[in-house]
């Protein structure tokens, strides 16, 4: 047992994995010799050589053509989008290939890779560099798409994601890269893609989170059962295939939903979500179920982004809003 | 070296047999026994017979859109025959001969055109991607399938087919990039048939050759007579050997021409000048390789008539086969989504069996 953040715990799984398993190649931007920009393949190319750990030329379709091509022919990579707003290169490689592989073959060919990319916002960046974008691949027939709030979770599910025959999209939320601190077992263990995870056990709301606004979320909720509230938590941690279960089974409950996420609204993850609830715990709702996420706009620069940030303030106000209709 | 003699920046072109079907060089021409010269010439015969029956099962609309390969067999054909069983095919979408070659069954290729999925799922041992609608990204998996193989330590190429046009794409360069830099054993193919839908060559590309665009790479670069098949084959015999010691992709350019249409939805004759086409005609690959076997007693007219009667029948009999196959079951539109159907695609499938049951009452 040793303390991780989620980025120690990224990098400590991709040792473990390249470890097991030698088709398990890992390359991208910078990703060999500096160990990414982020640090999260550090080690690796001193510790696996460069046919297993490289500096890609710079150009996503390569990375992630090329990806769909090891898989094909037995490799399992593992690549990394510098930021998640490049991912637009390649984005034609992900959706015309990645995603149809195993359909347009019949079965023939999968393509277990993995596209790891930092996502999300609140770390003062350059344009392109804090849109969450999950909905464009969670949209996609044939993706999986994974996002962890904790060290735990970021090992288990990038385990999985490498293991899983299908192509997996694995957004990390930098934000909380290294702000958030777990003791986690130094052996491989897995947290199974398409579950959702109770945080917090409650009688009155549903609220359900992902990513960095986890953290916020708890730190939203914290004394709220003193001012009569109580909240369920639960942290969706993959996008798509979701639990849709969990989450009707405790709105079942609660009669009430918020889904708070950091992606824009209209079209987002918060409306399908919504709309789910509709089809399946209708009845059993005390309220209409609702959303708090960005605003429908391009994410401002560092100098307007305390506008577009989701901060446990509005998530609370939010709350009691439902609470009081 | 070929890549060196035919220098695609001085405007060299490689070629074996002119476009009368002589040799143009006794020391150009590749060995290449008598069985494998007869099997390239059967194929290209097959896939022109194949792709003509095609052509006229779409007009009569019992096929899909479809892409005609008509004037391009040596192109795809030769390199195909240039390469070991294991070696794998990326396709594009216009190499059906080249596909014959490898082992396809022209019913999978019918069946694909036909419109079902079923028809890209190919033997495994075959090692043939499926055809690649998005233009030129399929190299990138070429680039991808190469570093595995060079990864592995196996001792076998890739080689992927673009158009023209494809060489036009930012996935063409990418991936020529990404396989140069890691120096993985892939072969480029570029059928320049002239022509992407209506835009003409001319207007793809300001560079003298599109060969000599693999030379910014640091990639062997050759202009090769695609209609030639003894040229392209070995063309990529050599690009092969390169591959495999350790020495990275090839760029093979292959000067050709589309005597039919883009696809069956396209109507040339609005762009395309009759006397070019007359041009292009006179260097057919398929009677330019007919007089080479011929002079080399490896076939006569009679027997050559007589393969065409063959492959007719087989085309038209295969293609019934692929007409009785029907529609595809709703199971096999849902499984192969993912590896697993997951709880809510189960959901969804049922509920679709729901629908076309109460539609069948």
């Amino acid at each position: 047992m040793a303390v991780q953040t989620v980025l120690s715990a990224i990098n400590q799984t991709l040792f473990e994995q390249m470890k097991k398993d030698d088709s398990v190649v890992v390359f991208g931007e910078d990703v060999g010799f500096e160990g990414g920009v982020f640090r999260a393949t550090k080690g690796l190319q001193q510790e696996f050589g460069k046919d297993r750990s490289f500096d890609s030329p710079l150009a996503e379709s390569a990375i992630i053509g090329s990806a769909i091509g090891m898989a094909v022919n037995g490799l399992k990579p593992v690549v990394e989008i510098q930021f998640s707003g490049f991912m637009f290169p390649g984005y034609n490689q992900i959706v015309a290939h990645a995603a149809r592989y195993r359909n347009r073959t019949r079965g023939l060919y999968n393509v277990p890779m993995v596209i790891r990319m930092p996502y999300g916002g609140g770390i003062r960046a350059l344009e392109h560099h804090s849109e969450s974008l999950e909905t464009l691949f969670a949209h996609i027939p044939g993706l999986k798409v994974v996002i962890p709030s904790t060290p735990y979770d970021a090992k288990g599910l990038l385990t999985s994601a490498i293991q899983d025959p299908d192509p997996v999209i694995f957004m990390e939320p930098k934000r909380i890269y290294r702000a958030f601190k777990q003791e986690l077992p130094d052996k491989e263990f897995k947290v199974p893609i398409g579950k959702a995870k109770t945080l917090k056990k409650g009688e009155d709301i549903t609220v359900v989170a992902w990513g960095a606004l986890v953290r916020e979320t708890e730190k939203a909720i914290k004394g709220l059962e003193d001012e009569g509230i109580d909240v369920e938590l639960i942290d969706l941690r993959t996008i798509q295939p979701y639990d849709k279960e969990a989450i009707a089974n405790s709105v079942k409950k609660t009669g009430r939903l918020l889904v708070v996420h950091e992606a824009v609204k209209s079209f987002g993850p918060g409306a399908e979500i919504i709309s789910m609830i509709n089809e399946k715990a209708f009845l059993y709702l005390e309220a209409p179920p609702t959303r708090l996420t960005g605003p429908d706009i391009t994410v401002p620069l560092p100098k307007g982004e305390h506008h577009f940030i989701i901060s446990p303030e509005r998530i609370r106000a939010k709350i009691k809003e439902v609470m009081a209709f | 070296m070929l890549t060196k003699k035919f220098d695609p920046l001085k405007k060299k072109i490689f070629q074996v047999l002119d476009h009368e079907g002589n040799i143009t060089d006794e020391k150009l021409v590749p060995k290449i026994d008598d069985e494998t010269l007869l099997k390239m010439y059967k194929t290209m015969l097959l896939g022109r017979i194949a792709d003509t029956k095609a052509l006229q099962y779409q007009r009569q609309g019992r096929m899909l859109t479809y892409a005609p390969i008509k004037g391009q067999e040596a192109a795809h054909t030769a390199p195909i025959a240039a390469l070991d069983k294991k070696d794998w095919m990326v396709p594009a979408f216009r190499e059906m001969a080249g596909m014959l070659y490898k082992g396809a069954d022209l019913e999978k290729l019918y069946l694909y055109w036909y419109g079902n999925e079923e028809g890209n799922h190919f033997d495994e041992e075959l090692r043939i991607l499926p055809i690649s609608v998005p233009i030129a990204s399929q190299i990138n998996h070429g680039a991808g399938v190469a570093y595995a193989a060079k990864y592995k330590g196996d001792k076998e190429v890739a080689v992927a087919f673009v158009g023209d046009g494809g060489s036009s794409h930012g996935e063409f360069h990418e991936g020529l990039n990404f396989a140069a830099t890691t120096q993985s054993p892939l072969i480029v193919i570029i059928q320049n048939n002239q022509w992407a839908i209506s835009t003409p060559r001319e207007a793809q590309s300001k560079a003298q050759n599109l060969a000599s665009k693999g030379i910014g790479y640091g990639v062997p670069s050759i202009l090769v007579d695609g209609n030639d098949p003894l040229a392209m084959f070995a063309a990529v015999k050599e690009a092969r050997e390169r591959a495999i010691n350790g020495n990275g992709p090839t760029l093979i350019e292959a000067l050709t021409y589309r005597l039919g249409p883009h696809t069956t939805s396209d109507d040339p004759t609005i762009y395309r000048d009759d006397d070019d086409l007359k041009y292009w005609e006179k260097r057919d690959p398929i009677i330019r390789f007919k007089k080479y076997l011929i002079d080399k007693e490896l076939l006569t007219e009679e027997e050559d008539e007589k393969l065409q009667k063959e492959y007719k029948d087989f085309s038209n009999k295969t293609f019934k086969k692929v007409e009785k196959s029907g529609l595809v079951p709703l199971e096999d539109v849902f499984n192969y989504t993912y590896a697993e159907l997951p709880k809510d695609l189960k959901e969804q499938l049922a509920l679709h069996k729901k629908l076309a049951e109460s539609e069948a009452k």
